[in-house]
């Protein structure tokens, strides 16, 4: 028996969690997994392959509705578990189980105080081939980047996978699924599919905490996290608001400051 | 109202205002009879946090070459922050749009007061101008035409 599933059934045994949400390892790969009673507890994995964001669940009733949750949480889990906190999302009593720093032992965060500590100790760190695909975008002239992008967009097929991932796209009601007004074309043309990815970005902008699920979801591969990242970099730039950085006083696009600065009306 | 003939190619302007100082700016602008381009049509809202940024997609995909967004200046939202919500949405929007290719040099933010008629007919003046030189936006509406031209084809 391994630490985890003890962690695990010590947390289920003294009622601090009636469900662990967590992940179990598949085909070589993890998937997500739902255990209630010890006897699931076993198939519990937390390493370098879970790469899920698993908080998704946490906004869905079917799955946590009367029950008190623990996550085996990833660092970009614990962030968006953050998030949803700032956002009054994250259900009451929610636990969070870590890797502690040296990637031996565990820990439970039992408040939501514990995993802002955590976060706020852990900047974001984008990886160098994010870095080099904005590089590369950067450099192109507009004409090239509209081109990129129409291309990009024209092997959408309007899935909505990118929305069921996300994990901090939790509206009962999308702006999409509204027909009157319809406001986005429902098929797939590379207008209304970038008229869509503008709305999600837009939607998550200074939300977004960049753990990539997104572009991990998408069945074509369209490498639209890099939306999110550019706006996420912009946000930074303009306002100091690093992604996926602990905010206390609301999202960027709900609050203001009267001296913010911009160059561009006149 | 088609801009089919090149030869002459008349900007179309949309034109989102607040109710508030941009609209009584504009009207302003006529009733101290200053003469300006014909190119603006107005969209009149409550107030710039009412402006949606799909609003400004669904102009260009509707046909227009320019937009034009203004409203009251800082510190003078008839609803005391509108203004500033949507300053930073704009901000936010702005480089999104860059991001993705879109020609931002096409939207036109500003503020103008209720007594800044001179300042509307300038704004409008000067945005037509500047749509004139860079040309109906047809890289936009090829694409907004996508489907219309396939149903055609059929």
């Amino acid at each position: 028996m391994n630490n985890l599933t003890e962690l695990a059934n010590k947390l289920l045994g003294d009622g601090t969690a009636t469900k662990v949400i967590g992940y179990e390892e598949a085909h070589g790969k993890t998937r997500p997994c739902f255990c209630t009673e010890a006897a699931d507890t076993g198939r519990l994995v937390l390493d370098e392959r879970c790469t899920n964001n698993i908080a998704v669940y946490l906004t869905k009733p079917e799955i946590v509705g009367g029950h008190k949750v623990a996550v085996t949480a990833t660092l970009p889990v614990l962030r968006t578990m953050v998030q949803l906190a700032m956002e009054n999302q994250l259900p009451d009593g929610t636990t969070a189980i870590v890797s502690t720093e040296s990637g031996e032992g565990l820990a439970v965060l039992p408040t939501v105080g514990d995993m802002e500590r955590v976060v706020a100790g852990t900047p974001l760190d984008i990886s160098g081939k994010e870095r080099e695909l904005r590089e590369r975008l950067k450099a192109m002239s507009r004409e090239e980047r509209w081109q990129f992008w129409l291309g990009e967009m024209s092997r959408c097929i309007k899935c909505y996978a990118c929305r069921a991932a996300c994990p901090l796209c939790y509206c009962t009601r999308c702006i999409v699924d509204n027909n009157c007004p319809q406001w986005i074309q429902p098929w797939a043309s590379p207008l209304a599919s970038m008229e869509w990815q503008i709305s999600r970005v837009m939607h998550m902008a200074g939300r977004c905490v960049a753990c990539g699920a997104c572009k991990q979801a998408c069945p074509m591969g369209i490498p639209i996290h890099l939306l999110t990242l550019s706006l996420a970099e912009d946000i930074q730039n303009e306002f100091g608001v690093a992604p996926g950085s602990v905010m206390d006083h609301g999202n960027v696009l709900s609050t203001f400051k009267p001296g913010d600065k911009e160059d561009f009306i006149r | 109202m088609s801009n089919d003939n090149n030869s002459a190619f008349e900007p179309r302007i949309i034109a989102f205002v607040c109710n508030w100082c941009t609209y009584a700016g504009a009207d302003l602008t006529g009733t101290s009879r200053i003469k300006y381009a014909t190119n603006v049509r107005i969209v009149r809202f409550p107030c710039t946090g009412r402006i949606d940024f799909l609003l400004l997609l669904k102009a260009f995909a509707s046909g227009a070459d320019g937009i034009i967004v203004s409203g009251c200046h800082p510190n003078d939202c008839h609803y005391t922050s509108g203004n500033f919500h949507a300053r930073r949405r704009w901000m936010v929007f702005r480089s999104l749009l860059d991001t993705l290719g879109i020609d931002t040099r096409r939207i036109r933010y500003s503020w103008v007061s209720a007594a800044e008629g001179a300042k509307w007919a300038d704004l409008v003046n000067d945005t037509v101008a500047t749509i004139r030189e860079l040309g109906p936006y047809n890289e936009y509406k090829k694409v907004a035409d996508y489907l219309g031209k396939e149903a055609g084809d059929e």
